[in-house]
């Protein structure tokens, strides 16, 4: 079993919107009785939110070998639909008040959730140790899926454990989703130590958050950096947060103007606060910044968690020493997850990447041994702590809309998309926010006469560089 | 432009929505208002009437009628329809 619940079961699990609390005991008896509908190891959509019947579905499946894909609630319907397609899941597992949009029959209900039975039956064969499966980040219609391994659950959960210092007496806040890499990675660590989570809906934005926050008495929330950005924007310096310890910060890189300003909050009022780095391919989480050190390395993501390695390698994959030199950046440890599935066909895959991972982040390290992300040789942004593949995104375009051409580049939290057709702009500004799920003010669309392109008809995104703003 | 434009204003530019929208309008209603669209709409409605809002008036800025009432407590009147 992943998590021993027995062992904390007079402990409180969880603590819903409303205040109830409940206890390892309940989470472990609900999580079982669900287990055994659907009997045995099989593939599992869990359509999740940051609810109660969310996590137990997420307990009975990694607790009895059942394989669950991680998916946002939210997820646009039309690529679920295309991932049903793909991955033909044996098993939906979703808030009750979607049960019936699918036209499946209802197996079991259970707090808020219910559990359809598809028409399909263990179509494709799961590799013995898979574990789980979670999107890229940041949807772009692409059936990708990164494959996790139990024994990658396990080690990451315990090396976070550790370098966070974490007990039975933590009291996390839900900021993030939890089939969002980082938000998944809060939940496995406070099971792993028998803490209590507060799962809330609420967002930041809504005074029931806060209420909830002093009520329940958060001790720590997860943020990316546009959750910072908010938190500066609320004042949050000047708020009375008693029970507040540790404030951990993934998702992306922090401007070091706001690293700075949560640094010297958290030094000035007795608090961490902890940069880290991670990605969906390594678990969660790769390197954090020592909360003593986040002052005097300001900028940095900080140094390999325990049990990880890092190099840097220059073009020709050579290994690089010397200080401040940047290479791309080499991840090793037992957290590097199996590899990539593109359709159900390869969930019978197994271990591709034998705990070796070419991260494509640009980094240096400093002469003390701490590491800087400086830049990514992939096309890809990072929008409010998604990652947003540029090229998939151009694909997305291109088929929605016929004969327009269209590019898209950009800056980090912004992406700008060139389209040919003056006539459509505010058209593709909805039908990004639709497809991608993202906030409409993550993208900018700009008409453009044509978009400039090399003799062999590859865009010249450098070119575009000038007509951002 | 009439303290009602201005406001009609923030909400429209802010959400890609029309003006025939903005009436009833809650906070999570439609996609564009979640907590990122918020961040952008009081900043806004603050450069707007060249006020600062506070953090309980922020996070109490629930619906486009809501809003009205806040913007009172900075002596923003939005004029009835």
């Amino acid at each position: 079993m992943m998590w021993r619940l027995n062992q904390f079961k007079d402990n409180t699990a969880v603590i819903i919107e409303y205040g109830e609390k409940i206890p390892y005991s309940a989470l472990l008896h609900d999580s079982q009785k669900l287990a055994e509908k659907v009997k045995d190891r099989c593939l599992v959509f869990n359509l999740c939110s940051n609810e109660y019947g969310s996590l137990l579905g997420y307990v009975a499946f990694l607790n009895n070998r059942i394989v669950p894909v991680m998916l946002d609630a939210h997820l646009d319907r039309m690529l679920l639909n295309n991932l049903i397609e793909s991955y033909k899941p044996d098993y939906l597992w979703l808030p009750a008040r979607m049960k019936n949009e699918f036209g499946y029959s209802v197996a079991y209900e259970s707090n808020g959730y219910a559990l359809l039975k598809t028409p399909y039956e263990k179509v494709f064969p799961l590799y013995d140790e898979l574990a789980l499966l979670l999107t890229t980040s940041g949807s772009t219609g692409s059936p990708k899926l990164v494959r996790q391994s139990y024994q990658n659950i396990q080690a990451n959960t315990k090396s976070i454990a550790q370098y966070l210092d974490l007990d039975e007496t933590e009291r996390p806040i839900t900021t993030l989703p939890m089939s969002y890499t980082y938000g998944l990675s809060i939940i496995n660590t406070h099971l792993y130590v028998g803490a209590s989570m507060i799962l809330t809906q609420k967002t930041l934005m809504q005074k029931e958050f806060w209420q909830q926050f002093r009520d329940y008495k958060a001790t720590s929330f997860g943020g990316v950096p546009y959750i910072y950005e908010m938190l500066d924007k609320l004042r949050f310096f000047r708020m009375d947060l008693p029970s507040l310890r540790t404030m951990t910060q993934a998702g992306g890189k922090l401007s070091p103007e706001l690293h700075r300003k949560f640094a010297e909050y958290a030094a000035e009022t007795g608090r961490k606060f902890i940069v880290m780095y991670g990605q969906t391919e390594a678990t969660a989480r790769m390197a954090y910044l020592p909360p003593e050190y986040a002052l005097a390395k300001v900028g940095s993501m900080g140094i390999a968690i325990p049990g990880g390695k890092f190099r840097l390698i220059d073009a020709d994959g050579n290994e690089i020493t010397e200080p401040e030199a940047v290479g791309e950046l080499v991840y090793e440890g037992a957290n590097v997850t199996l590899g990539y599935a593109e359709s159900g066909g390869d969930l019978a895959k197994g271990d591709e990447r034998n705990g070796v991972l070419i991260t494509g982040d640009m980094a240096r390290r400093d002469k003390d041994g701490f590491y800087y992300i400086v830049g990514r040789k992939k096309r890809f942004l990072k929008i409010f702590g998604s990652r947003v593949n540029l090229d998939e995104t151009e694909r997305l375009i291109k088929s929605g809309f016929g004969d327009m051409d269209a590019a898209c580049a950009g800056k980090d939290d912004e992406m700008v998309v060139f389209i040919t057709d003056k006539t459509k702009e505010k058209e593709v500004q909805n039908f990004l926010e639709e497809k991608l799920n993202l906030n409409r003010l993550a993208f900018r669309v700009k008409y453009i006469e044509s978009i400039p392109k090399n003799e062999s008809g590859k865009t010249l995104y450098a070119a575009l560089e000038k007509f951002y703003d | 432009m009439t303290n009602l434009e201005k406001y009609i204003n923030a909400f429209t530019t802010t959400f890609g929505i029309g003006e025939s929208e903005v009436e009833g309008l809650e906070y999570q209603q439609i996609k564009a208002w979640d907590s990122i669209g918020h961040m952008s709409l009081v900043s806004a409605i603050e450069d707007a009437f060249g006020i600062m809002m506070d953090t309980d008036d922020i996070i109490d800025f629930s619906s486009f009628e809501k809003g009205k009432e806040i913007l009172k407590k900075y002596d923003v009147e939005i004029e009835s329809v």
